[in-house]
C-alpha cells in the first residue's frame, strides 16, 4: 500500500472525524442564528466532509464505492443532527420569547361601562316582540291628541262620568279643552280603525298623561300598551284566548289568565283581566273588552259585519314586577346607578 | 260600596263561605277589594260610659276619662283620643283583657296618673274601621255588658266592593243581592213594607212643585210625625258603624240605611222650618246663597239645581246637600222626608263646581232607580214607625222628565256571536229575567239564526240601552270564567315597521357605543327650555298639578342636561347617556308637530367626540345623506358646534352644550352633545347599495397633506377629494392634523388624507394614479387647500 493514493479506510476515519467535529459544533451552537451562520462550514458545498468527496476519485476504483458510502453517511448523519440540533433551538427560542411576553391579564384598568337600554324599553320591547310573533304590527299615535280621539270617538259624550276616571291633562292648543295629553293609548285604536280596513292585528305601545303627583306608584307620565283585533266573527272567547297566549308567551308556564266583568265607555262587553301567579296569587294587569258599536261606527266599521276586542294594560308595572323595582319614581331619575343594573 | 253579608240575607239566602261569595262577587263584576270578617271582641271588652272628661295635668295628648262600666264605680283611664263627648258609649277593654294583637291591659299610671283599662279603636278591636280615633258606639246599648254580644256583628263578613260607573243599582244591599241570587239561582226577597197612616193627610200640610222638569224627574215626600225624641235601634246603628258611618241621629240614620238598603237617597226637612210646607223644585239664579248642613254658605251658579220653599228661598243644593235653615234636630217634631230622582249630569256639574261629594251626590251622578222613591219612602216609614214614628197617610209627589226607553231588540244568534258561546235561546233568557229584565219575542230577522227579542230593561239598570248592553248581561251572569277560549289567527305576518326597527338599529347602535338610554319626564318646568338657549316654544299644559311639570319640551335637551347634572351632583362624571322621544312644537295643522328626536350627551367629552359618534351612526344607519356645517347653534358652545343638513334643511345639531348653559343646570364638567330629528333621518327609504364584489386587483395608496386655512372646513377639501379621485376611491381616511405656526403660520392647520385607489377591472397604472393624483391637488386647491410640500 502506497501513501499516495489514500486508502479507503483512511478516507472513511477521516469521514468520521470530520462528523464528529461537525457533530460537537451543531451541538455547540447556542441559538438558530449561530447554527445558520454555521451551515455552510457545517453541511454545505464547502465544508470539510463535501470536500472529502473529491478525494474519493484518487481511489482504487474498487475502493471508491465503498468509501462514498462511508462519507454519504457521514454527510446525511451530520445533515441530521443539523437540522435536529436547528428545530431544537428553535422550540426553545420561541418558548423563551412566550416566556418573556408573559401578561397578567387580571391586572385591567376599570372598563368604560357597558351601555344599557333602559328598563322600560326592554319591557316595551319585549312586549312588543311577543305580539309581533302572534301576527300583530305595531301602531303610534300622537302623544298630545284631540279630545275627540280620547274621548269623543271612543263612546265618551262630553259630560260622560266615565271622563272622571281620568284626571286629564289638557294643552294650551287650538280651541279650549280641544286638545289633551292623551290619557290612555286607546285613541290610536281609532287612529289605526280610521286609517286601515280589517282586518286588523295590532299593538300600540306609548306614553301616556295624568293629573297626578309623583309618588312610589303614581306618576304623571306613564306608559301603556294597546292591542286592537278587528276580523269577521271576533269573539269574547277570542279575546280571553289571546290573553291567555299573551301571559303565557311573556310570564311563562305556569301563569294563566282570567277575565272578570268591568266598565269601559269603548268596550262591551268590558272585563278586567289578571294574571294569576303559579303561586296562586293574582296580578290585576289591565282592561279589555270587545270593542263597542259605536266605536265600529264612529270608524266607518260596519258593526254587524266586523266585531274586535281591544285591551290595553300598564308597561312601568310589568317593568317594576319583573326587577323588584318597588318606587315608580325610580324609573325617570337617569341616575347612572338605576340604569347600569338592567 | 260596602255591604254586609247578614244584610244581603234579608234579600236572598245566600249561602257558602265569605270567600266563595266573594269570588262570585268579582265574576259578576262587582270585585272584592277587601272582605273583613268581624271577630268577636275578645272577653273582657265592655261597653263603658263616658263620665267626665279633663286634661292631664301634665300631658297636652293625652286626656283623664272618666267612664262607668255599669258596676257601680268610675274608672280614670289615659286617653290619646280626643273624638268622644261626655255620655258616649265606648268600648272599654278592662284590666286584665288580652287584646287581639297580644297587648294585655294593666293597670298603669302614665305621666303620673292612673289607667285602669284602654278605651279602644275599630281598628283596635278588628273591626274594619279607622284607628284614628275611640269607636263610639251606638246609644242604647247596655252600660257594662259584653261587646260581642251587644254588638252582634260578629261572624259577619263586610264585602267592599268596587262599583263601576254602569252599575248604579249595585250601590245597594237589594242591588248586590240581586245579582248574587241571580248567580245562584236563588229566590230574590223584596218585601212590601207594611205600613200604618194616621193622622191628616201629608197633602195638608206639605205641597210639592217641579219647575224644572229637566232637573228632576220625581219628587216624592212624605210626612212623618212625633219625630221628637225617637233613638237609633241599636242594632241599626252598628250596621251603619261596621260600614263606617257614624250614627247622628234617629231620622239620618234612617234616611242613610234606607240608601244603603235601596241605593235611593232621602233628605228629611223639619216641616216646621220649610216656609209654607212648599217643597219647589227649579234651577237657581246666578248669586242665590244658601248655608248648606256643613255650616258653609255657598253661592250658586245659573242652572243648578235647588229646592225653595213659598217664600222661593233656597233651601237646599237638589242632590248634593240640604240646607242649614230646614235642618232637622234633636226637637224636630214633624218632618218632611224627600225622596226624588235627579238627572245626573245636573248633579255631577254642581257637585263638581262646589267641590262637594257625598254618597248622595255620588248614587245621583250614577243613576237612581226612577222607580224606587215611593218603596224606599215606604220602608223609611216602616223603620221610623218601630221607633213611635207615625206617617201621615198620602205621597205627595210631582213628576218632570223621567227618562224612557222602549224594550231593546236583542237576536240571541248575536250573543253567541259576541261572546263566542253557543248558549241555548233558553238559557240566555233565564240570564235576563233573573235580574229583572223582561224578555218578549220580537219580529223575526232572518239575518239572524236564532231568537229575536223585545227585551225590557228595569228601572235599575240605566246603562242599558242597546242590544250590546243587553250581551254583556247574559254573559256576566254565564260568567266569563266559563266561556271557551279560542285563539284569533291573524291573516298578516306580524313584525316591526322598517321605520320601527331603524329606531330600535339606533338604541342597539348607541348602547353598543356604550351609552345608557335615559328617561327624563317629557314635561319641564317654565324657562327651562329657555334656560337651554333655546326658545320658548314648548307647549303649556292649562291645568298642571306643579308648575315644574306644566310646559310639553320641544327639546330633549332640558331633560338631558337635568340627567346630567343629577349624575354629577352624586359625583358620577363623565356619564354617557342617550334618549329617543317625542318632541311638540306648534304646527299648522289640528294638533302640534310631534315626532320622535334623538339625543345624545356625553359628559366630560368635548365637541370632537360628538361629531364622531354622529359620524359612527351615520355611517352605520340608512339615514338620509347629511352634512356637517360649522354654524353657532343656539345653546351650544358658539365656535364648537355644526349643524347637520339635510336637503338643505337643519335637521340636528352637533358640538358642545355651551359652558353658561351648562353651569345654569349645574353642570362644570364639557358636555358634547348630538341632537337630530330622527322622523327626518329616516323620512324616506334610503336604498341600500349594490353589492360591489371586491376587486382582484391590487390597490394603490397616496397620501395628500393640505395646508388649510382654518376657515375651511376639513369636510370640504374632502368632498373636493371625493369627487376629483372618482370611481376610483375605495376609501378616503383623514390620518393626522397638525397645527405649527412656525411652518403653517397661524390660522392654518395640516390635514393628511389617505386615498386608496382601486379598479374593479385591472391594475391601475402609475400614470393613472398619478392622474388621480394631480387632479385631487388641483380640486383641493381650488376649495382652499395648499398641497405641503
Amino acid at each position: 500500500m502506497t501513501t499516495d493514493a489514500p486508502s479507503v479506510s483512511a478516507v472513511a476515519s477521516e469521514a468520521r472525524a470530520l462528523a464528529a467535529e461537525a457533530a460537537s459544533a451543531i451541538a455547540a451552537a447556542p441559538d438558530v442564528a449561530a447554527l445558520t451562520a454555521a451551515r455552510p462550514d457545517l453541511v454545505g458545498k464547502g465544508s470539510a466532509l463535501a470536500r472529502l468527496r473529491r478525494r474519493l476519485g484518487k481511489l482504487a476504483p474498487e475502493d471508491r464505492p465503498v468509501a462514498g458510502r462511508a462519507l454519504s453517511e457521514a454527510l446525511a448523519a451530520t445533515e441530521a443532527r443539523y437540522e435536529q440540533r436547528l428545530e431544537e433551538l428553535r422550540v426553545l427560542e420561541r418558548r423563551r420569547q412566550l416566556e418573556a411576553e408573559r401578561l397578567d391579564l387580571t391586572e385591567l384598568a376599570e372598563p368604560p361601562p357597558p351601555g344599557r337600554l333602559h328598563v322600560i324599553t326592554q319591557t316595551q320591547r319585549r312586549l312588543e316582540d311577543v305580539f309581533c310573533a302572534m301576527g300583530y304590527t305595531v301602531a303610534e299615535g300622537p302623544e298630545i291628541e284631540t279630545e275627540w280621539h280620547n274621548f269623543g270617538a271612543l263612546n265618551f259624550p262630553p259630560g260622560h262620568p266615565a271622563r272622571d276616571m281620568y284626571d286629564t291633562l289638557y294643552v294650551d292648543y287650538g280651541p279650549p279643552a280641544s286638545t289633551l295629553l292623551r290619557t290612555h293609548t286607546s285613541p290610536v285604536q281609532v287612529r289605526v280603525m280610521q286609517a286601515q280596513s280589517p282586518p286588523l292585528f295590532v299593538v300600540a305601545p306609548g306614553r301616556c298623561y295624568r293629573q297626578d303627583t309623583a309618588d312610589a306608584t303614581h306618576m304623571p307620565v306613564f306608559h301603556q300598551i294597546e292591542g286592537l283585533v278587528i276580523d269577521t266573527g271576533i269573539t269574547l272567547g277570542d279575546l280571553a284566548g289571546a290573553i291567555e297566549t299573551f301571559t303565557t308567551a311573556y310570564f311563562g308556564p305556569g301563569f294563566t289568565s282570567r277575565l272578570r266583568p268591568s266598565y269601559f265607555p269603548f268596550t262591551e262587553p268590558s272585563a278586567e283581566f289578571d294574571v294569576r301567579r303559579p303561586d296562586g296569587t293574582w296580578l290585576e294587569l289591565g282592561g279589555c273588552g270587545m270593542v263597542h258599536p259605536s266605536v265600529l261606527e264612529v270608524c266607518d266599521i260596519d258593526p254587524e259585519r266586523w266585531s274586535g276586542f281591544a285591551f290595553g294594560f300598564g308597561i312601568d308595572r310589568l317593568a317594576m314586577i319583573r326587577y323588584g323595582i318597588d318606587d315608580l319614581r325610580d324609573l325617570w331619575t337617569n341616575d347612572v346607578r338605576f340604569l347600569e343594573q338592567f | 260600596m260596602k255591604v254586609l253579608l247578614s244584610w244581603l240575607r234579608e234579600f236572598a239566602p245566600i249561602e257558602g263561605t265569605p270567600e266563595g261569595i266573594a269570588e262570585d262577587l268579582s265574576d259578576l263584576g262587582l270585585a272584592v277589594e277587601d272582605m273583613i270578617t268581624f271577630a268577636a271582641a275578645p272577653d273582657g271588652i265592655i261597653v263603658a260610659r263616658v263620665a267626665g272628661l279633663r286634661p292631664h295635668p301634665d300631658a297636652d295628648r293625652i286626656q283623664l276619662v272618666d267612664v262607668d262600666a255599669g258596676d257601680g264605680e268610675t274608672r280614670q283611664v289615659c286617653c290619646g283620643a280626643f273624638n268622644m263627648a261626655v255620655g258616649d258609649l265606648v268600648p272599654l277593654a278592662a284590666v286584665g283583657t288580652t287584646m287581639p294583637g297580644g297587648l294585655e291591659i294593666r293597670s298603669r299610671r302614665m305621666r303620673g296618673q292612673a289607667s285602669e283599662g284602654m278605651l279602644c279603636s275599630p281598628a283596635e278591636l278588628d273591626m274594619g274601621g279607622d284607628a284614628d280615633g275611640i269607636m263610639i258606639l251606638p246609644a242604647g246599648l247596655e252600660v257594662g255588658q259584653d261587646l260581642t254580644s251587644a254588638l252582634g256583628v260578629a261572624g259577619d263578613v263586610l264585602f267592599d266592593l268596587e262599583v263601576n260607573p254602569n252599575r248604579p243599582d249595585a250601590l245597594s244591599v237589594v242591588g248586590v243581592a240581586r245579582d248574587l241570587a241571580a248567580r245562584r239561582g236563588a229566590p230574590l226577597w223584596i218585601p212590601e213594607p207594611s205600613v200604618e197612616t194616621s193622622g191628616p193627610p201629608a197633602s195638608a200640610s206639605a205641597a210639592v212643585e217641579i219647575l224644572a222638569a229637566d232637573l228632576c224627574g220625581r219628587f216624592s215626600v212624605r210626612l212623618l210625625r212625633g219625630a221628637a225624641g225617637a233613638r237609633t235601634p241599636p242594632w241599626l246603628a252598628r250596621r251603619l258603624l261596621a260600614l263606617g258611618m257614624r250614627p247622628i241621629g234617629f231620622i239620618v240614620d234612617l234616611s242613610n240605611y234606607v240608601m244603603l238598603e235601596t241605593g235611593q237617597p232621602s233628605h228629611a226637612f223639619d216641616a216646621d222650618l220649610v216656609a209654607g210646607g212648599v217643597l219647589r223644585v227649579r234651577r237657581a239664579a246666578g248669586g242665590e246663597q244658601v248655608e248648606t248642613l256643613d255650616g258653609v254658605v255657598r253661592t250658586l251658579s245659573a242652572g243648578d239645581g235647588v229646592i225653595a220653599d213659598a217664600s222661593d228661598t233656597v233651601i237646599g243644593i237638589a242632590g248634593v246637600m240640604g240646607g242649614a235653615s230646614t235642618e232637622i234636630s234633636a226637637g224636630t217634631t214633624t218632618v218632611l222626608l224627600e225622596a226624588a230622582w235627579w238627572n245626573p249630569p245636573d248633579i255631577a256639574r254642581t257637585s263638581r263646581r262646589l267641590g262637594l261629594r257625598s254618597e248622595a251626590s255620588a248614587r245621583f251622578e250614577a243613576g237612581v232607580d226612577p222607580e224606587i222613591a215611593p218603596w224606599a219612602l215606604e220602608r223609611f216609614a216602616e223603620l221610623a214607625a218601630a221607633g213611635g214614628v207615625t206617617l201621615a197617610p198620602g205621597l205627595v209627589q210631582a213628576h218632570g222628565d223621567l227618562p224612557s226607553r222602549g224594550p231593546v231588540r236583542v237576536r240571541s244568534g248575536r250573543v253567541n256571536a259576541i261572546l263566542g258561546t253557543s248558549l241555548a235561546p233558553g238559557e240566555m233568557r233565564s240570564h235576563l229575567t233573573a235580574i229583572g229584565f223582561g224578555v218578549a219575542p220580537g219580529a223575526a230577522d232572518r239575518s239572524d239564526p236564532g231568537e229575536v227579542w223585545d227585551v225590557t230593561v228595569p228601572s235599575w239598570r240605566p246603562d242599558t240601552a242597546t242590544e250590546i248592553d243587553v250581551i254583556e248581561e247574559v254573559g256576566r251572569l254565564w260568567s266569563y270564567s266559563r266561556i271557551a277560549r279560542t285563539v284569533p289567527r291573524s291573516p298578516h305576518p306580524g313584525g316591526l315597521t322598517e321605520r320601527q326597527q331603524a329606531r330600535r338599529r339606533v338604541q342597539d347602535i348607541l348602547v353598543g357605543f356604550g351609552l345608557m338610554e335615559a328617561m327624563p319626564l317629557p314635561l319641564v318646568a317654565p324657562g327651562d327650555l329657555e334656560r337651554c338657549g333655546l326658545g320658548a316654544g314648548g307647549i303649556t299644559v292649562t291645568n298642571p298639578l306643579v308648575a315644574e311639570e306644566s310646559v310639553m319640551r320641544s327639546s330633549l335637551r332640558p331633560g338631558m342636561l337635568k340627567a346630567v347634572s343629577y349624575n354629577a351632583a352624586r359625583r358620577q362624571q363623565c356619564v354617557a347617556l342617550f334618549e329617543i322621544g317625542h318632541v311638540h312644537a306648534p304646527g299648522d295643522g289640528e294638533l302640534p308637530e310631534e315626532g320622535d328626536q334623538l339625543a345624545v350627551a356625553l359628559a366630560g367629552r368635548e365637541a370632537p367626540a360628538a361629531a364622531a359618534l354622529w359620524e359612527r351612526l351615520r355611517r352605520a344607519m340608512p339615514f338620509v345623506p347629511t352634512e356637517v356645517r360649522n354654524e353657532a347653534a343656539a345653546g351650544l358652545h358658539p365656535t364648537r358646534s355644526a349643524v347637520l343638513v339635510a336637503g338643505g334643511e337643519p335637521v340636528g345639531v352637533v358640538g358642545e352644550i355651551d359652558p353658561a348653559v351648562a353651569e345654569s343646570f349645574g353642570i362644570s364638567e364639557r358636555v358634547a352633545w348630538l341632537e337630530c330629528d330622527l322622523m327626518r333621518l329616516l323620512e324616506s327609504h334610503v336604498d341600500r347599495p349594490a353589492y360591489r364584489r371586491p376587486s382582484r386587483f391590487p390597490s394603490s395608496d397616496i397620501d395628500l397633506a393640505f395646508v388649510i386655512d382654518d376657515a375651511t372646513p376639513a369636510a370640504a377639501v374632502e368632498a373636493a377629494l371625493r369627487r376629483s379621485a372618482g370611481d376610483a376611491l375605495v376609501t378616503l381616511r383623514l390620518f393626522d392634523v397638525y397645527r405649527d405656526p412656525d411652518r403653517l403660520g397661524g390660522g392654518h392647520r395640516s390635514v393628511a388624507w389617505r386615498l386608496r385607489l382601486q379598479a374593479t377591472d385591472r391594475t391601475l397604472t402609475d400614470a393613472e394614479v398619478g392622474e388621480i393624483r394631480s387632479a385631487c391637488i388641483a380640486a383641493a386647491a381650488a376649495s382652499g387647500a395648499t398641497l405641503r410640500g
